[in-house]
């Protein structure tokens, strides 16, 4: 488009200027609590600095590495099977309404069950291996993106569906040509939602036993008396998810290019 | 010769008389407008035309029974209803897309047409970065390239700010008089039936019946001053129709 090549350096200043807040705020935070872990008399066993937990994040590197890798791995399977499920259920429930009244409630439900006490029991009937992990972290994930689809198709503008009727389209055209392409920004924000409960179930699997894994390794830590390698491995869940969060803002604009055009100051474009 | 003829259609929601008995005919190569209060009940004529309804009555085209697989009309709703997702060319081709016909086709049979609807050069555009009058002939555009025998017009242009609406009526009313369309228009806007049409058809309010059937004098093209000064009178005349729906001050059938 005409206006990329002018706007791009714009729009980097508007990025730094959205980010300014969030940064100085995290860093205020963190000042505050390097100050207090130094000042107060606290025992670093109790509550360890900022600075004391970075540094034994990086002697501790690989440990942390190494756990972390099991932990990407059970998110993001995990969270690949429960979006198929989900986008599945979606269409069935979609074009069979009577399904949703019948289903609904057992997904609800699902989602009513305290994960301390069902992480512990499906470790205790699937093993220690990646099952377990990928079925909590299903078990997470999937009502929110069923509800973010279901909800998106129904979010299809009436008149579009009226007029590909009228066209002579049916159920099926009428579902791909215009549902699903509505279905998308409630999609996405279903997406971002879910990603981020994804990591949190995935580490509470591991919580509840495993051989490896970033809830393990932060069990373990507790353990020996270890805050500073907890809040380690704490920082480094967060990181994941921060960049998994990044990663579905960045295929949305992918995927969604209208939105980003729109954003700009209407486009005068060639011609006229 | 009538394309489309209805007679005593009727229906009912429930309980509930939306259209109580409209017979009403279009014939080929005319533009004929049904003109009635809100809520009367116009756009279930749609729905029962398009075959989304069904009610009573007969309806016919070309002598033959209406049934829901002859697909004889376009169909332009009351808003746009753009696919924001799809560029403007995109959006054109949909309902050649949907008839099966392959993209590349599509495309050329839309490309000499994207001038004369004023779209040229915004064929890569998304529909937010058109102005309603662009958007109102771009779903215009995709109305007639489906090449159906009739166009349903359901109050296209109710959207539009007042300007604009009157620019894009002349601009219709230019284009129709080029490629003769059979049209069927749907609105509550006296000054635009008016300006538009061959007949109107006014509506009482639900459930809706035929109060009047008008034929519209006018000379074409309608935005000469000798159709204005005209065309004062009969929406005078309409307006009276509806606002009043007994029939006093001896207007009867003409």
């Amino acid at each position: 488009m005409v206006s990329s090549s002018s706007s791009r350096p714009r729009q980097l200043a508007v990025l730094f200027a959205n980010a300014a807040p969030a940064v100085m705020s995290v860093g205020l935070l963190l000042v505050a609590w390097e100050l207090y872990a130094n000042y107060s008399g606290i025992k670093p066993t109790i509550l360890p600095a900022p600075s004391r937990v970075f540094e034994q994040a990086m002697l501790n590197r690989e440990a942390l590495i190494g756990n972390a890798i099991p932990t990407i791995r059970a998110t993001l399977i995990g969270f690949a099977c429960s979006l198929g499920a989900a986008f599945a259920l979606s269409m069935l429930v979609d074009f069979f309404q009577p399904l949703r009244r019948a289903l609904f409630p057992v997904f609800i439900i699902s989602q009513t069950l305290p994960l301390v006490a069902i992480a512990p029991l499906v470790v205790l009937w699937f093993g220690f291996g990646l099952t377990p992990k990928i079925m909590l972290v299903a078990l997470v994930t999937f009502f929110p993106m069923l509800v973010a689809l279901v909800q998106g198709y129904e979010a299809t503008e009436v008149e579009i569906g009226q007029m590909l009727r009228a066209m002579g389209a049916g159920r099926w055209r009428v579902f791909v040509l215009a549902r699903l392409p509505s279905a998308l920004p409630y999609f996405f924000a279903g997406l971002r939602i879910s990603i981020t409960y994804a990591v949190v179930g995935a580490i509470f699997a591991e919580y509840a036993g495993a051989a490896k894994g970033l809830g393990i390794y932060m069990l373990n830590a507790k353990n020996n008396f270890r805050p500073d390698l907890v809040l380690a491995a704490v920082g480094v869940s967060a990181a994941l998810t921060l960049i998994l969060f990044g990663l579905t803002a960045l295929l949305q604009r992918l995927a969604m290019p209208w939105e980003q055009i729109v954003r700009q100051p209407a486009g005068k474009g060639p011609g006229r | 010769m009538s394309r489309l003829e209805l007679r005593h259609v009727r229906k009912a929601f429930g309980g509930l008389d939306v259209l109580a008995d409209i017979s009403l005919s279009v014939g080929a190569g005319e533009f004929v407008s049904i003109l009635g209060p809100s809520g009367a009940g116009k756009s279930t004529l749609f729905q029962l035309l398009t075959g989304a309804e069904h009610g009573e009555g007969e309806m016919l085209f070309d002598d033959m029974p209406l049934d829901d697989h002859g697909r004889h009309f376009a169909f332009m709703p009351q808003s746009d209803a753009l696919m924001p997702w799809r560029r403007i060319l995109d959006n054109t081709t949909l309902g050649l897309e949907v008839q099966g016909v392959r993209r590349q086709a599509a495309r050329a049979r839309v490309a000499p047409l994207l001038a004369e609807f004023g779209l040229a050069g915004f064929e890569r555009h998304f529909p937010a970065q058109l102005s309603g009058g662009m958007r109102q002939r771009a779903a215009l555009l995709r109305t007639v390239v489906q090449e159906r025998d009739m166009l349903l017009l359901d109050e296209p242009f109710g959207a539009l700010d007042a300007l604009t609406r009157a620019a894009v009526q002349r601009w219709l009313e230019q284009m129709w008089r080029h490629h003769r369309w059979t049209a069927l228009l749907i609105t509550h806007d006296v000054r635009e039936a008016v300006f538009l049409s061959d007949r109107i058809y006014v509506l009482s309010a639900r459930p809706a019946r035929v109060l009047r059937e008008i034929t519209v004098p006018l000379p074409r093209p309608r935005d000469s001053t000798a159709a204005a000064q005209q065309a004062g009178a009969l929406e005078a005349e309409i307006l009276d129709i509806l606002l009043n729906p007994q029939p006093s001050k001896g207007h009867d059938h003409d």
